[in-house]
């Protein structure tokens, strides 16, 4: 293949899988900006999401997959949330010890019930885009397509519902929330497990594409964490536009350089962001 | 908090409770059966990586997702020296502490720009990094595969006295006498003005920067003794069980000492080593009935997390002993 087909490919994937990230990454931001907490099993509720969705759509079909699996998780998201995250009042730190173990538990029960295999989905639409240098997954284009469509109707409910408006207010100032009667903790749940939500969807649409294995969550969560953390915690817009340039630079960066080296160069930035950014974690507003 | 408000805390007491600990550990060799011998001398090496964790969070309140950096910074010096070059013990170990030293103060002078949840995340990041180097540079590091240092490790050398670390018994007391040193170092800590400095930043960092104290310097101070420490165990860890492996640098390994740590009692002196201890046995006793010993490390997080907040030496502290450091 031409450099120039090599570019196109590196930017055609870095686009798919940007719009992927910006998915689950949204997620994470939200829980990040109405809790101000940082929940580490985030990436455990991406690979529940494909997990579910492989068991559902091989006993039903790919939409069952896309609709159930995401609600589930957001079940699953719930519970954790009223069993483990509201005992502990959600401290800062403490929720992050809490978290970490949700994301031992949900890795083991999985290996325990799934087990330890890759397993992927043959794609519920299949044809080809052709392009000058080569054909092109028309599911990929889907997929991209799907998540748009999903950033946006996220971005709907957080700047024109009731609901939206509650997270808004929370993030801003939770005790003056309270007292213009918002219900904090129902809040707290619903932020949560809409996050949850926006990641196992992620999940769900990446299983075509990828192979459902119960350690699949670990990657995903450490580029969301480097997403928000450019991107700015609780912003909507940074987190879209940093999940795309992360997304791009990444399938760039892969085509020329070996991954292991590009993560380095990559933690190294986002750390240099954190320890720079000078008003500290939680910079920006709602966005 | 070295005590209840009021109550001076008597130094005997102190050093006599640790004195017997000590004691308990050098007289237990003799009454293990083997298998028991081994993890004993296991857990008090852990434990001693989990003192070094303590420093920063139980006495300065600074909570690092990294530290697997600064145990397998220890680990691979010392490792890799040896294997490479063959080195001497006691220079393999100068060279751990003094590579996990430097770390701590460059990561250090980095990282305590920022306090709690972004330090946690740095810190992580910078211990992937950390990680993915030691991936990065297989051809050297062996990477996930490691390098296996059996028949390398020079026995210890104490002028025409020989010693070789293969045999359990010395396996078995180099660990306690490492581990006593961390004790009492920790011990010190609680004691010396400048450990009541890093107590008062823990409780109020701005209040002791009023004060006129330069809580940069005492908290570098701090993650350079917690680095230091940690290095060292990771060094000895190496000589012992002659391995180094890219899985001790993982997130899992920045993971451990805190639920060590949070499980005996953050701030306290043997919380650590009760810490490791108890989560080694549960760890140990439960891998018979499932093969998915993770899932106990959740559990037990959780569980810490949500109902032993103070951790068991936490506990003993409020209820009985008041005095305990």
């Amino acid at each position: 293949m031409s450099l120039e087909g090599q570019l196109f490919l590196a930017l055609l994937e870095g686009a798919v899988s940007g719009l992927v990230l910006a998915l689950m990454a949204l997620g994470l931001s939200l829980v990040f900006g109405v809790m101000r907490i940082v929940n580490v099993a985030h990436g455990e509720f991406y690979m529940l999401g494909a997990v579910l969705a492989w068991y559902l759509a091989t006993t039903a079909n790919f939409l069952v997959a896309l609709v159930a699996a995401p609600l589930i998780v957001g079940g699953v998201a719930l519970a954790s949330d009223r069993l483990v995250l509201r005992p502990i009042k959600y401290a800062p730190e403490a929720t992050i010890v809490a978290t970490i173990g949700l994301l031992y538990i949900f890795q083991q029960l999985v290996l325990s019930i799934y087990g330890p295999y890759a397993r992927s989905i043959a794609p519920p639409v299949y044809f080809r885009v052709d392009l000058p240098w080569f054909g092109y997954s028309g599911y990929k284009i889907i997929v991209a397509g799907l998540a748009a469509l999903l950033l946006a109707a996220t971005w709907l409910l957080v700047t024109r519902t009731r609901l939206g408006l509650y997270m808004r207010a929370t993030q801003q100032d939770r005790e003056i929330a309270q007292a213009f009667g918002v219900p904090v903790e129902r809040i707290y749940a619903a932020a949560f497990a809409l996050g949850a939500v926006l990641a196992a969807l992620a999940g769900v649409l990446v299983l075509p594409i990828q192979q459902a294995h119960y350690l699949m969550g670990l990657d995903p969560l450490l580029l969301s964490f480097m997403v928000v953390i450019i991107g700015g915690l609780g912003s909507l817009k940074g987190t879209l536009a940093a999940a795309i340039l992360i997304g791009l630079v990444d399938g760039l960066v892969s085509v020329f350089f070996t991954p292991t080296l590009a993560r380095i160069v990559a933690s190294i930035l986002v750390a240099m962001v954190l320890v720079l950014r000078t008003e500290g974690l939680y910079g920006e507003g709602a966005g | 908090m070295s005590g209840a408000a009021g109550a001076t805390p008597r130094a005997g007491r102190v050093f006599g409770l640790h004195l017997a600990v000590i004691a308990l550990l050098l007289g237990l060799q003799f009454l293990l059966p083997p298998f028991h011998h081994g993890m004993v001398a296991r857990i008090m090496i852990l434990a001693t990586y989990a003192i070094g964790y303590n420093l920063l969070l139980g006495y300065t309140g600074l909570m690092s997702l990294g530290h697997a950096m600064f145990f397998s910074a220890g680990m691979y010096a010392t490792g890799l020296a040896v294997y490479y070059r063959g080195v001497g013990t006691v220079e393999g170990l100068v060279l751990g502490l003094a590579a996990a030293i430097l770390l701590a103060v460059i990561i250090g002078l980095i990282t305590l720009r920022t306090t709690g949840v972004a330090f946690l995340i740095v810190t992580m990041m910078f211990a992937q990094v950390f990680f993915l180097t030691t991936l990065y540079f297989n051809a050297i590091t062996g990477g996930d595969q490691g390098l296996v240092l059996s028949g390398r490790v020079p026995p210890l050398r104490f002028g025409n006295w020989e010693v070789a670390l293969t045999h359990p018994a010395v396996k078995y007391n180099l660990a306690l006498a490492v581990l006593t040193v961390c004790l009492l170092l920790t011990l010190w800590v609680t004691r010396s003005p400048a450990g009541r400095v890093l107590i008062a930043i823990r409780e109020n960092a701005d209040r002791t920067r009023m004060l006129g104290y330069n809580v940069f310097n005492y908290k570098l101070l701090a993650l350079v003794l917690s680095g230091a420490v940690s290095g060292l165990a990771g060094s000895v860890w190496t000589l012992l069980f002659s391995y180094v492996g890219s899985s001790y640098a993982g997130i899992l390994y920045s993971i451990y000492p805190l639920l060590w740590t949070l499980l005996g009692g953050a701030g306290t002196v043997l919380g650590p080593l009760v810490g490791t201890g108890l989560m080694t046995y549960i760890v140990d006793l439960t891998s018979g009935l499932t093969d998915s010993y993770l899932l106990v490390v959740g559990a037990a997080l959780i569980l810490c997390i949500m109902w032993l907040p103070t951790g068991v030496m936490g506990g003993v502290r409020r209820r009985w002993w008041s005095w305990l450091p």
